[in-house]
């Protein structure tokens, strides 16, 4: 079957350029909408994922889910750190960091709103148990001081918490001495200080979680095991990656599903968008198509013709709102996740897979929208196709 | 008379266009009056809250407790006359997905702080009398099936184990923005239980909500609590009920004006579509308008038929759009069931519903009216549609 040449579908498009763009346009607004919902719940889902190692293991109060719920007794930390398999860092030290996870709500910049910060009490094991964090301005806190470091996005989004401010809770003023550089994950949400000094300020008898490292990444069976032998210990251990990314997981299918849900009802208006204008590219060349039929081209080389016209159209469309979406890249947002009750920054993103959903979301609206005018070009009769030429 | 008639004939002279434009307006002002409605109620807690409530909690933030203690020194600040207390509970009904807010209250303070939870005077005393007893809004009962007398258990996150509630009584709500998808009960079980189990987790409050008589002076009460534990150990911090609430919103803040502008893009891409009718509609007709012009119509006819029928197009798809934004708003309310406790159509979506169409009609067909108002009638003439 002989194909009607792509550079005449093309030209058809051109010829209505009005048209074209404005049918194009709808159809970007709709994929960038796609697009940007999309990149905002990965975004959402890497940074938290990035967060975690899967060598490291922590250790909640069992159905504590969260942090901030946690609470493990001295006594019970203690118990884990006695846990065989526990990597040792270079001076031979054990790597368990008992840390004590607090919120405390600080004026966001700009909007002065409050909002909630993670104040993570930790020690020099917290730090060797996160390579991830790198210094950018000041110095670490001394052990033992009320001297606290806060992540870059805190230092950028957050009112008096920027090099030289003190902070004041706990009946104390804690004085930033440094800002750290979490590499974009989640603690670069966080202010992190001395465990024992934030639990004596906040009046609290136990910790919230414990965080070690294994020696062997594949001996986390046996190590939950030996934790579920132990009746003292009513405490829940996870490999850090799974319980960072269990910590995504409403928020970021919170976004995708209202996302997808809201693309799905725009891209009616999109595809009826691109039916009225291949309907009427159908109607205008009734007398093309009854001259191309007569010159030999049979009914499937005009029906392809068409759709492709319209898929050509939500390509272009495709293109330009993925375009705008790959724009939003650049910027840094964020927001409370529910599951932890604070606050975290994030940036949208843009990966492989989700540019190719979108084009895909793009092409079957342009298929749906097309085939409908397509179809009757096809079944145009060729007599009354020329009669109208 | 006329007029009209004529642009309801031009406006459906070409039904499949027309009639597809109408779909897409439809689906714009409908999804447009659903999101906003959505927004709307992030904002259920702010309109639903009364101005005679303050409410004082931790100056660090939300998750640390009060000490019970404060109670009594609450109640002697001037301009106070309730005083009761609530800590989030945090538990889990079945699985996590059946998420409701739960809270621990002093009952007997906390109902009379809250008049617009309707309880009959029975289910009332039912439930004051039983330390296990627990109360829940119409439509969390409605959402699970409970009835009076069943036993709910919930999985504490926060306070650990499995804790069960007698179900006591179903309250109603005074106004369609009252909150109706709460569970209460008694703070005292919860904390009795702690104080066997955990002696210094025992005696703790999450938030005092605070009477006032006189609205007038909240800020000055709130000043007066707070001054009064500055430098203690528990600085607090407290604020109008609405204010807390708003808090709450800001937090969400990101993903609030995300959804503001796409239900603002929505109508930006219908606005394209309905353009593009229209210039389609103004270029078949070129000779029409010309003969028009011939016959010595003013180019203001011309524009005038243009607005006409792309204003006429807009209200048609609007207004049904509009209409079938309530079903669809009680459908939506019916399958989120607890989640969202508010889930109504406001006077103001309405209003914006009906401007959004008005603005899409103008502007789709400014530039066709422009341009036709300004055809040479010889060119005009000439061309073929």
């Amino acid at each position: 079957m002989k194909a009607i040449p792509l550079s005449y579908i093309a030209r058809n498009l051109w010829v209505r350029r009005v048209t074209t763009l404005l049918t194009a346009g709808g159809m970007a607004l709709v994929v960038y909408t796609f697009a940007t919902v999309l990149m905002m719940s990965e975004g959402i889902r890497a940074t938290l994922v990035a967060t975690g190692r899967p060598d490291n293991v922590l250790v909640l109060r069992k159905g504590a889910g969260a942090e901030i719920n946690s609470g493990i007794e001295r006594q019970q930390a203690s118990i884990l750190e006695t846990l065989p398999g526990i990597a040792t860092g270079r001076q031979g030290e054990m790597l368990v960091s008992k840390e004590t996870v607090v919120l405390n709500s600080l004026p966001k910049r700009g909007s002065g709103k409050p909002s909630n910060v993670t104040m993570r009490g930790t020690g020099p094991a917290g730090l060797a148990l996160r390579p991830q964090l790198t210094l950018a301005e000041g110095r670490w806190f001394r052990p033992g001081t009320a001297e606290i470091v806060v992540g870059r996005a805190v230092a950028g989004g957050f009112e008096g918490a920027q090099l030289g401010q003190t902070l004041r809770f706990g009946s104390r003023d804690w004085l930033i001495v440094g800002v750290f550089d979490a590499a974009k994950t989640a603690f670069d949400s966080e202010i992190w200080g001395d465990a024992e000094l934030m639990m004596q300020s906040y009046r609290r008898g136990a910790f919230s979680t414990v965080v070690f490292r294994l020696a062997d990444p594949g001996s986390f069976d046996a190590v939950q095991a030996a934790i579920a032998a132990d009746p003292r210990l009513q405490v829940e251990a996870k490999p850090e990656v799974r319980f960072y990314e269990e910590q995504s997981e409403a928020l970021a299918k919170f976004i995708s599903i209202l996302g997808t849900v809201l693309s799905v009802i725009f891209s009616i208006g999109a595809i009826v968008g691109a039916m009225i204008t291949m309907f009427a590219a159908v109607a205008q060349r009734t007398g093309e198509i009854g001259t191309l039929r007569a010159l030999g081209f049979r009914r499937g080389a005009v029906l392809v013709a068409f759709l492709a016209e319209s898929l050509l159209l939500s390509v272009v469309g495709g293109l330009l709102g993925l375009a705008g979406a790959s724009l939003m890249q650049t910027v840094n947002i964020s927001t409370t996740n529910f599951q932890t009750f604070a606050e975290l920054a994030f940036q949208f993103r843009l990966t492989p897979g989700i540019a190719i959903q979108t084009m895909v979301f793009a092409l079957a609206m342009g298929f749906v929208g097309g085939f409908i005018p397509a179809w009757r070009a096809a079944r145009l009769k060729i007599v009354d196709g020329l009669r109208a030429a | 008379m006329f007029l009209l008639k004529l642009l309801l004939l031009n406006a459906f002279r070409h039904k499949l266009r027309t009639g597809l434009t109408i779909v897409g307006l439809v689906v714009a002002v409908g999804s447009f009056g659903l999101l906003r409605t959505l927004i709307d109620a992030w904002y259920a807690g702010v309109e639903a809250s009364s101005s005679t409530r303050l409410i004082t909690r931790s100056a660090v933030s939300l998750t640390f407790p009060l000490p019970l203690s404060y109670a009594q020194r609450l109640k002697s600040v001037d301009g106070v006359t309730t005083i009761s207390w609530a800590n989030w509970f945090g538990g889990v009904y079945q699985t996590e997905r059946n998420f409701f807010p739960q809270f621990a209250v002093e009952p007997g303070t906390y109902l009379t702080l809250y008049p617009e939870y309707r309880l009959s005077n029975d289910e009332k005393q039912a439930f004051l009398r039983d330390r296990q007893g627990a109360i829940v809004g119409r439509k969390l009962a409605n959402t699970y099936g409970w009835k009076i007398g069943d036993q709910i258990p919930l999985r504490g996150t926060i306070y650990p184990g499995t804790w069960t509630f007698t179900l006591r009584g179903i309250w109603d709500g005074a106004e369609a923005k009252t909150d109706e998808s709460q569970m209460l009960f008694h703070w005292a079980y919860i904390n009795e239980s702690l104080r066997q189990k955990y002696g210094a987790r025992a005696d703790v409050v999450g938030v005092y909500v605070l009477g006032i008589d006189e609205p007038q002076n909240a800020a000055l009460i709130s000043q007066r609590v707070d001054t009064q534990f500055r430098n203690s150990q528990a600085e607090n911090m407290t604020e109008t009920e609405a204010a807390f609430q708003l808090s709450f919103v800001s937090m969400s803040e990101a993903i609030l004006v995300a959804i503001e502008a796409v239900s603002y893009i929505i109508i930006v891409i219908i606005m394209a579509v309905m353009a593009n009718t229209m210039t389609m509609t103004a270029r078949e007709r070129m000779a029409e308008y010309a003969t028009l012009k011939a016959l010595g119509f003013s180019p203001g006819f011309v524009v005038r038929l243009l607005f006409g029928e792309s204003l006429l197009i807009a209200l048609i798809g609007g207004g049904l759009g509009l209409l079938l934004t309530f079903p669809a708003v009680a459908a939506i309310a019916g399958a989120l069931g607890s989640f969202l406790p508010v889930f109504q159509v406001q006077g103001s979506t309405v209003a914006l519903q009906c401007g959004a169409a008005l603005v899409v009609g103008v502007v789709a067909a400014a530039w066709p009216a422009w341009r036709m108002s300004r055809i040479d009638i010889v060119q005009g003439l000439r061309h073929i549609g």
